[in-house]
């Protein structure tokens, strides 16, 4: 049975549409993510999803309760960290987790093998309070109090954003560790590269999903070339509009120190030539955001 | 249970390790006290009088309708004695009487002379000065007039200043400041500490919780109320002792006063605070809404007795004004319990209507 299940949820704030038709369904044990850029509707959904927000259409439920009628029994049942750093800054890590540990009636002592991992790490600053704690360490600690009172559904708002690279790697094989607990997690990420790390993931842009499916079927499905050349970042706009004047290039972006080029087929790569020399220019197979900016045309 | 008290334990935490909050919850009793020292006397109207007059001659009946006449005054009582006279103070029926001496038109022309007694309810020492000093012209000026050969001399008006014998204004300020303070650090306090909440993003984590919104909000009033009794006390300590302003009534009826007040300005700052969404605001609104009304309707700086009839009506609905009304009359006039009855009933049922509206009121879910 589904952990959760979305039917057609709509929501409009007056008459901005944030989130429109989104349907979805995610399993015990599933990290299902949703993946999409700042202002695509990821919030909203969270917080409709853990009752925080009505939706203006549609409906869902979250370990078979009904995000509306049923909402007190769900906030009983579910985990929810917020984007925003949400503990209290004035407080000691210890004094944070044994807060919010008898908010749900618990203890740590009672569920300290749930976080018992991700606790270690924070431990030897447990005397420090937590508005002193770096961002890797803050997100860590939220964690540890979204998962003190043994959640089934974990809903994480944007848990990396502001996170250095590796405290990130580290934070996703935490929630691969509570996954195998037989934890369901709702994941939401702006980053494209952690999509990977999901079992299924949703792309999200304005307030619609374009695609739900494993990383792995989203950059087997994707049917375009792409190439990649090296730039400076001196003139990359330049370039990008020359390239874009050739013909059978139906786009080209920036990727990082690279310029990514999609070409509608092969034999377009040809007709680059004329501008790079061969050796500069290389096929390469898609990622997550490749796909996402193709999706997104 | 056990999390509502880890709840208080939290809200100690925010306000002991707030450095600002703790400069203003424990300095602005002190300075505030030093501020108000200086109280300023304006001038006054609508004063009741009570005439006393064993017989009535031409004299007293003269010195009535011309107290009557002048718009400062009206007459409200006749009395043939001594005890009815204090029952009307008491009940607050009249600021201040004009009590004639016996036989009074006669004896003016005795080797004797004859009496007049001015008595003023100086709970205010500043509208007292001011109704004394009216009320000694008046009469001078009618004495003058009838008999211009007895000459202003012949009898000069004792003035029996009741209550407030060395007419300190301190003994009109210390309640007052008690009603701002307690004000001011519960609503304006317990309403910013909850908006903060709000704006820090942290009340997203409590509403996805089993958390009852009663335990949220009772559990932000109990520091504050703590806070607030600390203060009450320590503006009654400095009071007593380094202005000697008496506590003549009992100190636990006021304190139980107090209390009430206390509860029912935590439960304005929940209704101020289920209506704001920023600290700031909350801040501005807690001034405009509680400081000011406070200040200008409690009769802290200004007697309400001199203001038009709708300001009058207005201060009804402030509870600063119940609370200092009862304050004067347990602290400086001495009065039992039965005489503030209908400030407690009035505090008590403010309480209620204000944290029922703000429990109806508080969002279960973001806006």
């Amino acid at each position: 049975m589904a952990k959760v299940s979305v039917k057609n949820i709509g929501k409009r704030y007056n008459k901005t549409v944030a989130l429109k038709d989104i349907s979805f369904d995610a399993d015990e044990g599933e990290i299902f993510g949703i993946i999409g850029p700042d202002g695509a509707g990821k919030t909203s959904l969270f917080r409709i999803l853990t009752t925080l927000l009505l939706p203006t259409e549609g409906s869902a439920e979250v370990c078979g309760y009904d995000i509306i009628k049923d909402y007190v029994a769900i906030r009983k049942t579910i985990g929810y960290m917020p984007g925003r750093f949400s503990l209290y800054e004035d407080l000691t890590v210890e004094e944070n987790l044994s807060f919010f540990a008898s908010v749900f009636n618990t203890t740590i002592k009672e569920n300290y093998h749930l976080v018992e991992d991700i606790y270690k790490q924070i431990e030897p600053f447990k005397d420090r309070r937590a508005g002193k704690l770096s961002g890797g360490m803050k997100q860590k600690l939220a964690l540890c109090c979204a998962m003190i009172h043994k959640p089934e559904v974990l809903f994480l708002d944007e848990p990396t954003t502001g996170v250095d690279p590796v405290s990130r790697k580290e934070f996703w094989t935490m929630l691969a560790r509570l996954k195998n607990q037989g934890i369901t997690i709702i994941v939401s990420t702006p980053y494209m590269d952690e999509a990977s790390r999901c079992d299924r993931i949703a792309l999200i842009n304005n307030g619609v999903f374009m695609k739900i499916e494993t990383p792995q079927n989203i950059i087997g499905q994707y049917d375009k070339i792409l190439c990649s050349v090296s730039a400076d970042k001196t003139g990359k706009t330049k370039i990008i509009a020359r390239i874009k004047s050739v013909d059978g290039v139906s786009d080209c972006y920036a990727f990082g120190d690279k310029i990514h080029i999609v070409l509608n087929d092969k034999d377009c790569i040809l007709n680059l030539k004329k501008i790079f020399e061969s050796d500069e220019i290389c096929n390469i197979t898609p990622t997550i955001e490749d796909c996402f900016m193709e999706l997104n045309r | 249970m056990k999390q509502f008290f880890s709840f208080v334990k939290k809200e100690f935490y925010h306000v002991f390790r707030d450095s600002w909050t703790m400069v203003i919850l424990l300095l602005m009793p002190v300075v505030q006290m030093i501020l108000f020292g200086f109280a300023i006397s304006t001038e006054i109207r609508n004063i009741n009088v009570a005439i006393v007059a064993p017989e009535h001659d031409e004299l007293t009946k003269m010195i009535t309708d011309k107290l009557d006449a002048v718009d400062y005054f009206t007459v409200n009582g006749y009395f043939t004695s001594m005890e009815k006279l204090d029952e009307a103070f008491r009940q607050g029926d009249i600021d201040c009487a004009i009590i004639f001496g016996q036989a009074f038109e006669e004896n003016l022309y005795s080797a004797d002379g004859s009496s007049i007694c001015l008595s003023v309810d100086a709970s205010n020492s500043n509208t007292a000065t001011t109704m004394a000093m009216y009320a000694q012209s008046i009469i001078s000026d009618c004495i003058k007039e009838l008999s211009p050969y007895v000459g202003a001399a012949g009898i000069a008006p004792d003035i029996k200043m009741l209550y407030n014998p060395q007419m300190k204004s301190s003994f009109n300020f210390v309640p007052g400041l008690m009603g701002l303070i307690i004000i001011l650090i519960c609503a304006m306090m317990t309403s910013v500490s909850i908006v903060r909440e709000k704006e820090k993003g942290t009340m997203e984590l409590l509403l996805v919780s089993p958390v009852k919104p009663l335990t949220i909000v009772i559990s932000k009033m109990v520091p504050y109320m703590v806070m607030s009794f600390v203060n009450y006390l320590t503006i009654l300590l400095l009071a007593t002792t380094l202005l000697g302003v008496p506590v003549a009534g009992s100190f636990l009826t006021l304190s139980l006063l107090s209390l009430i007040y206390i509860i029912t300005a935590l439960a304005l700052g929940l209704l101020i605070s289920s209506a704001t969404q920023s600290q700031l605001v909350a801040m501005i609104g807690s001034g405009m809404v509680l400081m000011i009304p406070v200040l200008f309707f409690s009769g802290l700086l200004f007697p309400v007795e001199g203001m038009p009839k709708v300001f009058q009506y207005f201060s009804w609905i402030v509870p600063a004004r119940w609370y200092v009304t009862a304050a004067k009359k347990l602290m400086i006039q001495g009065l039992s319990f039965r005489y503030v009855l209908q400030e407690f009933i009035v505090l008590s049922s403010m309480a209620v209507l204000f944290i029922t509206i703000s429990l109806k009121s508080f969002k279960n879910r973001l806006s």
